[in-house]
Formats: C-alpha cells, sequence, structure tokens
C-alpha cells in the first residue's frame, strides 16, 4: 500500500511528498519483523532506484514467502531526483546532514524529523547510496566504527564485495544512518555504482543480499541466490589516490582490479598543450574499489582508492 | 598594505584561482579578518573591500599599533562568485564545510587547509558570514558554543545583539568553530544582506570591526562606542512559520517590536491573489530575522523573534 510519510505543500500548486510502499505478508499475524529500504537522499544516485523496483518484482514473485513487512522508500529527496540535484533545491543543503531533523526547526528539518520517526523502530533500514557523478563504487558497505559490533554481522550477509569499517567523524553524527542506530535501528548504508546512471548487475547483486538477509531476520522464505564473501577492511589499509594536477584523468583499469604498488592507473592529461602531467600510480598494492569516472580534475580530486593487502 | 598570496590552485581550464590577502602593520599575528567564503557573499566581499581601503588610510596615517599585523582575506571563492555559483563549482562542495582542510586530502579540502594555515595563528578572527536561510537579520555578532567562547569580548564590536550558537555536528567544520578549537577569539559577522549590497549595514560592520580592533589594542583610532549588546541564546529565539504555502507578503521587518496577535507577514494565493493566511506574533519582542525572498512553502521559518524583549 502507498503511504504519504510526510507532505508539504510547496508555493505553487503543489507539495512536496515523501512516499513508501508497504508490502504486507499475505497473513499478518500483527508481530511481524518490518524492514525499510531507503533510498534517494542524494538526488544525484539512481542505483537505488532499480533495486526498489528489482526487489518489489522478487517479493510479488513468491507472494507467500513474505513473513514481515517491507516498507520500500525510494525518494527521499524527490524534489533532488526530479531536478538533477544532490541537494535539496532551494535550500542548499546535503538532505544527509541534517538527521534526526528537528520538529521545530525550519521546514526541511522538520520534514526530515518526521521521517525519522517513520523509520525508527525498523528491525533492519537499508540506506542505499550511488557514490556521486564522479566516482563509480564496488558494491560496499560502510560502517562507522562505533556500529560494527552489531552491524559487521548484517554487512556480510548482503552480498557486497567488501564491508568498509571507518573512523567515528563529528560531522557524520547528522547522517540518517548515525540518527538511526543511535535511536536502536539497525542500519546499513550501500555505496555502489556511480551517480546519474544505474549499473543492473549491481542492482541484482544488491537485491539478492537484501532478500539473503531476510531471510536471516526471519522476514523471507522465498529463493535467495548465491551470496558471496565480503572482504572486510578492519586491518587492512584504505590507500587514496588523489590528483596533484588539474587536467583530464583517463582511468587505465577496470574497477575491482588488482594492483601492484606503482603500477600505472591512469594519466592527467592537458588537452591544450598535448602533454601528460601527471602519471597516476597505486601508492599501495591491493584491489581498485573506487574508480574516477568523470574526466575533469582539480588538485586533491579522487582519482581512487585501493584496499589494500588483497592478493588475487 | 601588502598584497600577498594566501593560496593558489591551478585550474583545468580557468585562471588560477588566487585568493588575496592583505597585510596592515608588522609583528604579532593579532586578527585576522575573512570576507566571502561562498559565492554569493557579495555584501561580505564589498565589507571587506571597504575596510581594506579604510586600514590603508589608517596605515598611512601610522594608525596601527606597534607590533600588531591585520590580515585581511577578502575573498576565497571568486571562481564560483564569478559565475553566479555559490559553492565549489565543480563539486558543489562548501569550503566554509571543509575546515580545518587536509592538505593531501580533496580539492576544498586542500583550499580549506591552505587558508587555514595562513589565519590559524591570530588572536582574534572576524568572518563575515551568511546564513543558509534566505532573510534579513539584525546585524549581529554571533559565537558558537564551543566552551572557548567569550561574549564580552563580542560585545566590543557594539552591534546591538550577540547570538550564542550551540554547534551541531554540520558547524564542526566551519571557520568558525576551527578558529575556536585553535585558540583563536571567533566571531562571525552577520550584516543585512548576503547577494546585494547594503550600504547601511556595510558601512556598521566595517565600523564594528574598526571598534573592535581599536578596544584591542590593534588600531589606534576613534570611533563611537556603538551599542551596549543584548546576548540572546539561539535556541531561546521564537521561530514563527507558514501554514501554507504561497505568496509571501512580509508586513514588518526585522528590528521591529512587535506585540502579541500583531500580523507578520500575509500568505497570498498563488492563482487567485486573496489572503490565504495571515501570521500573527506569537509573543511580544524583537523581530530578529524576516524571511525575504517571494515564495514560501508550508512549514518554512519566515521569522525570529526575541521574546519579551522591546526597544
Amino acid at each position: 500500500m502507498i503511504e504519504t510519510v510526510v507532505s508539504m505543500e510547496l508555493p505553487v500548486d503543489e507539495s512536496l511528498r515523501i512516499q513508501k510502499n508497504r508490502i504486507m505478508p499475505l497473513n499478518p499475524t500483527g508481530k511481524e519483523k518490518r524492514v525499510a529500504i531507503v533510498t534517494g537522499t542524494h538526488g544525484d544516485e539512481l542505483e537505488g532506484q532499480f533495486v526498489c523496483y528489482e526487489l518489489q518484482r522478487r517479493l510479488k514473485a513468491e507472494p507467500g514467502a513474505l513473513k514481515g513487512i517491507v516498507d520500500v522508500y525510494p525518494a527521499l529527496n524527490p524534489l533532488g531526483i526530479d531536478s538533477i540535484t544532490r541537494g535539496i533545491p532551494m535550500f542548499d543543503l546535503d538532505m544527509n546532514r541534517i538527521f534526526p531533523g528537528n520538529a521545530d526547526g525550519p521546514m526541511m528539518e522538520s520534514l526530515v524529523s518526521r521521517l525519522t520517526e517513520d523509520l525508527k523502530g525498523a528491525d533492519l533500514c537499508v540506506d542505499i547510496h550511488a557514490s556521486n557523478i564522479f566516482l563509480m563504487e564496488l558494491p560496499q558497505v560502510r560502517i562507522n566504527e562505533v556500529t560494527a559490533e552489531t552491524l559487521v554481522p548484517l554487512g556480510k550477509k548482503i552480498n557486497v564485495d567488501f564491508v568498509w569499517i571507518h573512523g567515528a567523524s563529528t560531522v557524520l553524527e547528522s547522517t540518517l544512518a548515525y540518527s538511526l542506530n543511535q535511536a536502536g535501528t539497525p542500519t546499513l548504508v550501500v555505496e555502489m555504482g556511480v551517480g546519474m546512471r544505474i549499473t543492473k548487475e549491481y542492482g541484482y547483486q544488491l537485491t539478492e543480499g537484501i532478500l539473503n538477509v531476510m531471510k536471516e531476520l526471519g522476514v523471507w522464505q522465498g529463493s535467495v541466490g548465491e551470496i558471496r564473501t565480503p572482504i572486510v577492511s578492519e586491518d587492512r589499509k584504505v590507500g587514496y589516490l588523489n590528483a596533484e594536477k588539474a587536467g583530464i584523468y583517463v582511468p587505465r583499469i577496470q574497477i575491482g582490479t588488482y594492483v601492484k604498488e606503482g603500477e600505472l592507473l591512469g594519466e592527467i592529461l592537458n588537452p591544450l598543450t598535448g602533454n601528460v602531467e601527471q602519471a597516476v600510480t597505486a601508492p599501495i598494492k591491493g584491489m581498485v574499489f573506487t574508480r574516477r569516472e568523470y574526466p575533469v580534475v582539480y588538485s586533491g580530486s579522487l582519482l581512487g582508492r585501493i584496499l589494500g593487502g588483497i592478493e588475487e | 598594505m601588502r598584497k600577498t598570496e594566501v593560496y593558489s590552485m591551478g585550474s583545468p581550464y580557468r585562471e588560477t584561482l588566487k585568493i588575496s590577502g592583505y597585510r596592515f602593520g608588522h609583528g604579532q599575528k593579532a586578527a585576522c579578518i575573512v570576507g566571502s567564503i561562498r559565492g554569493n557573499e557579495v555584501q561580505q566581499l564589498y565589507v571587506c573591500s571597504q575596510l581594506v581601503k579604510k586600514l590603508k588610510e589608517l596605515e598611512a596615517s601610522h594608525y596601527i599599533a606597534r607590533d600588531k599585523e591585520i590580515l585581511v582575506i577578502p575573498s576565497v571563492n571568486h571562481h564560483a562568485m564569478n559565475i553566479g555559483k555559490r559553492f565549489w563549482p565543480v563539486d558543489n562542495t562548501d569550503i566554509n564545510r571543509m575546515f580545518p582542510g587536509y592538505d593531501l586530502g580533496e580539492t576544498t579540502q586542500r583550499i580549506a587547509a591552505g587558508v587555514f594555515e595562513e589565519v590559524k595563528d591570530y588572536e582574534y578572527g572576524i568572518q563575515f558570514a551568511s546564513f543558509y536561510l534566505p532573510g534579513d537579520f539584525i546585524p549581529h555578532v554571533r559565537m558558537m558554543d564551543t566552551g572557548r567562547q567569550n561574549t564580552s569580548l563580542a560585545g566590543l564590536f557594539g552591534l546591538p545583539y550577540v547570538v550564542v550558537r550551540k554547534p551541531k555536528p554540520i558547524d564542526t567544520t566551519t571557520l568558525n568553530y576551527n578558529w575556536q578549537i585553535w585558540n583563536t577569539n571567533a566571531f562571525s559577522v552577520y550584516t543585512t544582506e548576503t547577494d546585494l549590497i547594503d550600504e547601511v549595514s556595510a558601512r556598521q560592520a566595517v565600523a564594528a570591526v574598526l571598534r573592535f580592533l581599536t578596544r584591542m589594542g590593534i588600531l589606534k583610532y576613534h570611533s563611537h562606542n556603538g551599542y551596549i549588546a543584548t546576548v540572546v541564546k539561539e535556541e531561546e529565539l521564537t521561530s514563527v512559520r507558514t501554514d501554507v504555502g504561497g505568496i509571501y507578503r512580509r508586513l514588518r521587518n526585522p528590528g521591529d517590536e512587535v506585540h502579541l496577535g500583531e500580523p507578520l507577514a500575509e500568505i497570498v494565493h498563488p492563482y487567485e491573489g486573496y489572503v490565504i493566511s495571515t501570521i500573527h506574533s506569537p509573543t511580544e519582542g524583537i523581530l530578529f530575522f524576516m524571511h525575504k525572498k517571494p515564495l514560501v512553502t508550508e512549514n518554512e521559518v519566515i521569522c525570529k523573534i526575541i521574546r519579551r524583549l522591546h526597544e
């Protein structure tokens, strides 16, 4: 059943509506567990849209196998998605920096507060992101070290290529995932693919993983395909590739490639002079899990990330 | 006056971004003033330009105290300002959410790191800042409640109000917050405008900074004493919201004293022109902030009131 979670009137003949589709089991008992799938916080990240569709297709294919409630929220930032805007149009804010919101705050903060209240209490929330328009990410779960104990076991079952446990940061305390985890709603952040595009194979991969986790929670008794065992980043070094020169970056390797230290990964070119401004080499050996897709770079632009200590 | 390059960043298709600093006097790093960090902060740029002009005159007249140096950085993100953007043009990140920066990090982290390296050792840090809600303020000095703030010092600007804000996680990456963490006494000065130039409040801001520098013994200058500031905690301001969306008609202005039940604004039907809703004051007090843009959504904060304060 499609429900409007929160609605706010816009100035001229339109409302901003955040909607969800609640999918119920055939014979509800009133004691079901609830899984929430959320995406579209950043309007330029679309990978989650396909997952929302594909997950529901799978649920519809085996209706008797659903034993819990699944809430699908495809567009937390509908105005952003509709206008190809990463943040919230007109507000210059990153929606994932104002959680848990404030019922008495400005319009978007009060809207986020109501959204947070709706998500609270779920037995699992999966927050699907798609990097940004600049970077392609191998399917991964990102977990703040303060919640690693609870979330890593879940992250290992969601069929991603690796689980990245990262350090705590004050500024990340205003994300949806941090706020829900603090409120006792286990929330996994998935990053995969690239902004403004849909990578179907990643969508199928994550859908399988969500069904697998639902099975673990007793919410799903239907079919689940093969699930891969992810690499967990704990104790592994992450190497960052940042541009040192401005120009056009042309990568030479594919995402997921295993590289040696010092191996040439790409070049920053100068289209005006015809020169190579920088030969970009691997700072450590390992697997390339982030790769720059958008060619124009400044000094500092992220060109890639390598998960160290991985042997092919 | 010495013009120096604070930081530079090469660009693939544009001229190199050069962040310039103007230094006055010599010796101890006494005060640093930063203007526009966002591309729409035209008023902040203008205020800085007027301050540079005035400090140049004062330096020529030997009004800068011995062994004191003042640094003014009028603009950080003119790559955005020159093309009508607010944030860094390539990735739309906000340089004022990147402090203290990271010199090996992403582009705007590097810019923030380069600027912070130059500004972090000053005893007093003053930023002409802007707010993310579109509207007008009464000119004021704003400080973060980091436990290190000194509201008595903020009062020495002689502006009518000092506002203390409890920092949220997102505030911990601003220049003001990091200045305080690095032991600089940090103040954000808000004038009436951002995207447009308001001469009256710009002159007031320049005078306030000169007054403060004089009182701190950095300038030898005579100026009017200004106001004895009223200190306000941001969370104590009363927010007034719209109950519908539509065309916004403002009835009162920042600085006005209002009474309980007095009309503050009207929302007009965008097609049929009649008043859908009249927003009344929920309290008596002084209007501190008023929404300015002509359209409003439902549940939008259009006004903040300092409760039970009178002219």
